[in-house]
């Protein structure tokens, strides 16, 4: 039974709908598991990531914020994540630069058919997060439940 | 200069004011879009004339440093054309908004008008000046100079101020904006006919600042953007002067988003406003310091499009928005070499 102040890392990961959420899928399917502290948000693409989203779920209380999509040049709209790329390289070197631990956001590439590689990517995010404690630099104080 | 100018403001020259004159009088140009004479000797503020008469308020001296690109989006959408006054630094706005379909080419006629230089009130106060009554030397005198000698009248060398506790005198490199100090150069990048002199003023290192940031330790970071930011008042001046934020409806001004239209009630949304503000501006921005000159609350802002700035250069290749109409933005073109999101740990 977990004790009672254990941490239980809130982690929300962004997975695309084509790749990373059937990679989701087929681990499932296959039986590998993952900490079920992630919570998984289906989008159409990587690139359909603003990332107002990736702050709000900050903002709400996330410990760790990961997006999944397909691999470069496999997208299903042929270039959304090259864009998505872009966009979240430039995001986060500027939370590295306001100091928030960067550790905290991470982007992977998993395509349909690495049900292993999204349980063992999951399980690592999960890891690290839990290294890295609580969040407290970007959570929006009145979210907190107390 | 013109005589009886209201403040003490110091008009304008006399060269720029006639051929403005000329234009309006020919019906080349309907209305003219320029500065006038504040409440104060050191704040004109953009204005449109539409009448000759109206040009006796005319002001361009070495306060001026408001950029006009902004006031076009709404003035191409006015019958016939606009006479805008850009300095070097401002046609870079203009090209920008060029690129983005926002200002009309046709409805504008531009006068490059020569700068070296603007002033910054809030620098002379921090220099200890107080109780400012009037301040001479920020006038512009264009004088015809013979080739090969130096460049005379582009603002004096020295300003006088008039306080309540009497006469002070300051350099007047001294109390240019901090956008001056890392001056993009005199050239004007987009114009109709150019009138005056200007003078590249840059002595700083542009990413110097945030060079410093980035050596910071992650404690080190924090502290100094959360005192930085806990300043802000969310008046949303940075954001309506902006040249690049030119958007219909900001996403600040939905009521379906927390933070619109009120203080920030934590260190979570001082940041958060000014990470999408400049997230949105991202490759975009053309470094014209707007931000930073008119935050009532002095929030060094440009320093988070600087950052971004020096990201896209640094992985992207070296890009500098609004140098032309044409180029492909960093944030709306990809390489299929591109580096992962993972870079920025490793860079350390």
């Amino acid at each position: 039974m977990p004790m009672k102040d254990e941490f239980k890392p809130k982690i929300v990961a962004f997975c695309c709908n084509w790749c990373s959420y059937a990679g989701a899928d087929l681990a499932g399917s296959s039986r590998l598991t993952y900490p079920a502290d992630v919570k998984i948000i289906r989008v159409p693409c990587s690139c359909r990531v603003n990332p107002m989203f990736i702050l709000r779920a900050f903002e709400k209380g996330a410990d760790g914020v990961i997006l999944c999509g397909c691999h470069p040049g496999d997208c299903h709209y042929s270039t959304g994540n090259y864009y998505a790329r872009r966009r979240m390289t430039l995001l986060f070197s500027m939370l590295d630069y306001l100091g928030v631990e960067n550790g905290r956001t991470r982007v992977e590439w998993v395509s349909a058919a690495e049900g292993v590689k999204f349980s063992q990517t999951m399980n690592e995010f999960v890891e690290k997060i839990h290294s890295l404690g609580k969040n407290v630099r970007l959570e929006d104080l009145r979210c907190r439940k107390e | 200069m013109q005589e009886g100018m209201k403040n003490g403001c110091a008009g304008a020259p006399a060269v720029l004011l006639e051929r403005i004159s000329t234009l309006l009088a020919e019906g080349t140009v309907a209305r003219v879009l320029g500065w006038k004479a504040g409440d104060m000797a050191y704040n004109p503020e953009p204005a449109y004339f539409e009448t000759q008469e109206a040009l006796k308020d005319f002001v361009y001296d070495g306060f001026c440093g408001a950029n006009l690109s902004k006031y076009m989006i709404e003035a191409s959408k006015l019958e016939g054309k606009t006479l805008v006054c850009l300095k070097p630094c401002d046609t870079y706005s203009f090209n920008q908004l060029l690129k983005e379909h926002r200002v009309d080419r046709e409805k504008a006629y531009i006068i490059g008008v020569g700068c070296g230089g603007k002033l910054d009130v809030e620098q002379i106060r921090r220099k200890g000046i107080k109780g400012i009554q009037s301040i001479d030397g920020a006038q512009l005198v264009w004088e015809e100079s013979d080739p090969g000698t130096e460049l005379k009248g582009i603002g004096d060398d020295v300003l006088t101020i008039r306080t309540i506790y009497g006469e002070k005198t300051l350099p007047y490199g001294e109390a240019l904006l901090e956008r001056c100090h890392v001056c993009k150069g005199k050239e004007h990048r987009v114009y109709d006919e150019l009138i005056g002199q200007s003078r590249d003023t840059k002595d700083a290192d542009r990413f110097a600042q945030v060079e410093r940031i980035e050596a910071m330790s992650p404690e080190e970071k924090f502290a100094f953007f959360q005192q930085e930011l806990s300043k802000c008042i969310r008046c949303n001046a940075c954001r309506n002067v902006c040249p690049a934020c030119s958007c219909r409806k900001c996403v600040f001004d939905s009521n379906k988003f927390d933070s619109s239209q009120k203080a920030n009630a934590d260190s979570f949304e001082e940041k958060m406003f000014h990470i999408i503000r400049a997230f949105h501006v991202a490759g975009r921005c053309t470094d014209c310091g707007e931000c930073s000159r008119v935050c009532p609350q002095g929030i060094p802002l440009h320093l988070f499009n600087r950052k971004f700035i020096k990201d896209i250069n640094e992985l992207y290749g070296t890009y500098q928005a609004g140098e032309n109409a044409e180029d492909k933005m960093p944030l709306t073109s990809f390489d299929f070499g591109d580096a992962e999101p993972g870079i920025v740990g490793e860079r350390g």
